[in-house]
């Protein structure tokens, strides 16, 4: 008997606080990102899943992370290399192109995995209970391995071309978390958006396509009309681009202005998709 | 010898409700178009209403009642998957839920990847699965085919590894929806005999069945549910005769 009334303390004390109160929340944002530590596995095992999946059942297997973009930037180069051949003296074209591209598709498959992410996860959240953003942020981080792996054939091209490597290229880090972080808070806004409106998926594809012929990707800042300067400053992925071509492109680090206002874009994107994510994380379950 | 039990689910006045709009808008422009009309219409809907229940530490609880009456709402709700509307739910133990078996297994993935996969959407990490890897392969008897794409999985291969993971480690309550019904005769009592040793070490387990006999078999103690209220709870026996007759 006494031996059971040891255990039974035991129990109490340790058992006293609940492990889950439903009325007991800070705010849904701040659970949302306790919440994300706690299942760490389950995002390694979500990326883990995803590079392996991607291309398990083809020939190429993961090179073709490289050829993808490869690929685009020679039929880039060769349609548009005599075109615009005077707006950039002195730079490589094909090194112009990838690493913009390289920007570019982080960012499209980012968002883009966000979304299918959700509406597969959708299934799940209806049965575990697993946290809300780890689609998004899984996503995010496939991509980033992605963008990675396409470091390479940018090397390649820069060696063959024979474009200077600087010190400024020690920056490329902090430009891809910047990245990153726009990514997941937009990704995060759409895929809200996605879970209640199944026909945003669609609208999207051609929003990417239109938004990605507005950045500066596969032509010269220079050709850019004066007049629509202004217009081009209100595009996010402008910055984005700007700040990591500098060090590739340009040999030095960005202007610190252009670099303040990437990162005051990222961090708030961030901050607002998360906000907004989460305020509906309740809904999801029953809404996909 | 019981141990004195002790509350380990407990349900204060708890509501849920659904808010879905009265007709489908499929899509994004139609609902502009009826924002700009202001005719948004929500339907609610409450699928439980003012529940108090309290389960004990080493109960085998059933959940009984027709479709739709909230047996599975409840469930979520006390497995976190929805919020309660209103009212307050605690829990003082770790939640295995066993909700459709293999729910998140990817095909193109072999078994040996999808029992780590599906053990980390449980909120288990690598360690914690290698430990109890090669006693999943021996439950679910898949060892030859362990390292083939689950795609290549008969249903049957499907539901007793989805089984053999989320029974791998003593939950503290277990949480069963309907799933005793998949696998052959051999498997099921394969299934029941790993519920009944999960409670003999302690465990709390929630199930829910349409099958009255393998409740009235299982379970100490049942709650029959309609329209989302509470009709009767009270002994396995007592319940199931008060529901067949329809009397609370």
């Amino acid at each position: 008997m006494v031996k059971f009334q040891v255990v039974n303390t035991q129990i109490d004390t340790e058992k006293n606080k609940a492990l889950y109160d439903s009325s007991k929340r800070v705010s849904p944002a701040i659970a949302e990102l306790k919440e994300i530590g706690n299942y760490r596995h389950l995002l390694a095992q979500l990326i883990r899943r995803d590079i392996l999946t991607r291309y398990k059942r083809s020939f190429l297997g993961v090179a073709w992370t490289m050829l993808n973009p490869l690929g685009t930037m020679l039929v880039m180069t060769i349609v548009f290399s005599n075109i615009f051949r005077d707006g950039m003296p002195g730079v490589p074209f094909p090194v112009y192109i990838l690493s913009g591209l390289v920007v570019w598709n982080f960012f499209s498959q980012g968002t883009n995995a966000s979304m299918s992410g959700l509406v597969w996860g959708g299934n799940l959240l209806q049965r575990i209970f697993v946290p809300r953003t780890i689609f998004a942020v899984s996503a995010v981080g496939t991509a980033l391995v992605n963008t990675l792996i396409a470091l390479i054939p940018l090397v390649i091209v820069m060696l063959i071309t024979k474009a200077t490597f600087s010190w400024a290229l020690l920056f490329l880090p902090v430009a891809i978390i910047l990245i990153a972080f726009f990514t997941l808070g937009f990704g995060l806004l759409i895929s809200s958006l996605a879970a209640f409106f199944p026909d945003v998926m669609e609208m999207y594809q051609i929003l990417l396509t239109a938004w990605m012929y507005l950045t500066p990707i596969i032509y010269p800042e220079s050709i850019i009309p004066e007049r629509f300067h202004t217009l081009y400053r209100l595009n996010p992925m402008y910055w984005l681009v700007k700040i990591f071509r500098a060090p590739i492109v340009d040999q030095t680090l960005p202007a610190l202005g252009d670099f303040g206002i990437a990162a005051a874009i990222s961090i708030i994107m961030l901050v607002i998709g998360w906000l907004i994510f989460t305020s509906k994380s309740d809904e999801y379950a029953y809404r996909i | 010898m019981p141990i004195e039990s002790k509350p380990i689910i407990v349900l204060e006045n708890v509501s849920v409700r659904y808010r879905l709009p009265s007709e489908r808008i499929g899509t994004l422009k139609e609902y502009a178009i009826r924002i700009l009309q202001r005719r948004i219409k929500h339907r609610d809907f409450w699928a439980v209403k003012d529940l108090d229940l309290s389960i004990n530490q080493g109960e085998v609880f059933g959940i009984i009642g027709d479709n739709g009456a909230g047996k599975s709402t409840l469930l979520k709700v006390i497995s976190k998957v929805l919020r309660p509307t209103t009212g307050r739910v605690r829990i003082y133990g770790k939640i295995a839920p066993l909700l459709e078996l293999g729910a998140g297994f990817h095909p193109e993935l072999s078994g040996r990847e999808n029992v780590f996969l599906n053990g980390a959407l449980l909120g288990y990490s690598h360690e914690e699965m290698s430990r109890v890897f090669d006693e999943i392969v021996d439950f679910s008897e898949l060892a030859e085919f362990i390292d083939a794409p689950i795609r290549t999985y008969s249903s049957g291969m499907y539901a007793r590894l989805g089984f053999a993971v989320a029974t791998a480690h003593q939950p503290e309550i277990l949480i069963v929806d309907e799933i005793l019904s998949v696998g052959d005769e051999a498997f099921q009592r394969k299934c029941t005999d790993r519920i009944t040793g999960f409670r003999e070490k302690g465990a709390t387990v929630l199930m829910v069945s349409h099958n009255l006999d393998l409740i009235g078999e299982m379970c100490n103690r049942v709650a029959w549910l309609d329209h989302g209220k509470l009709m009767a709870t009270g002994t396995a026996q007592q319940v199931i005769s008060q529901y067949r007759e329809g009397t609370p």
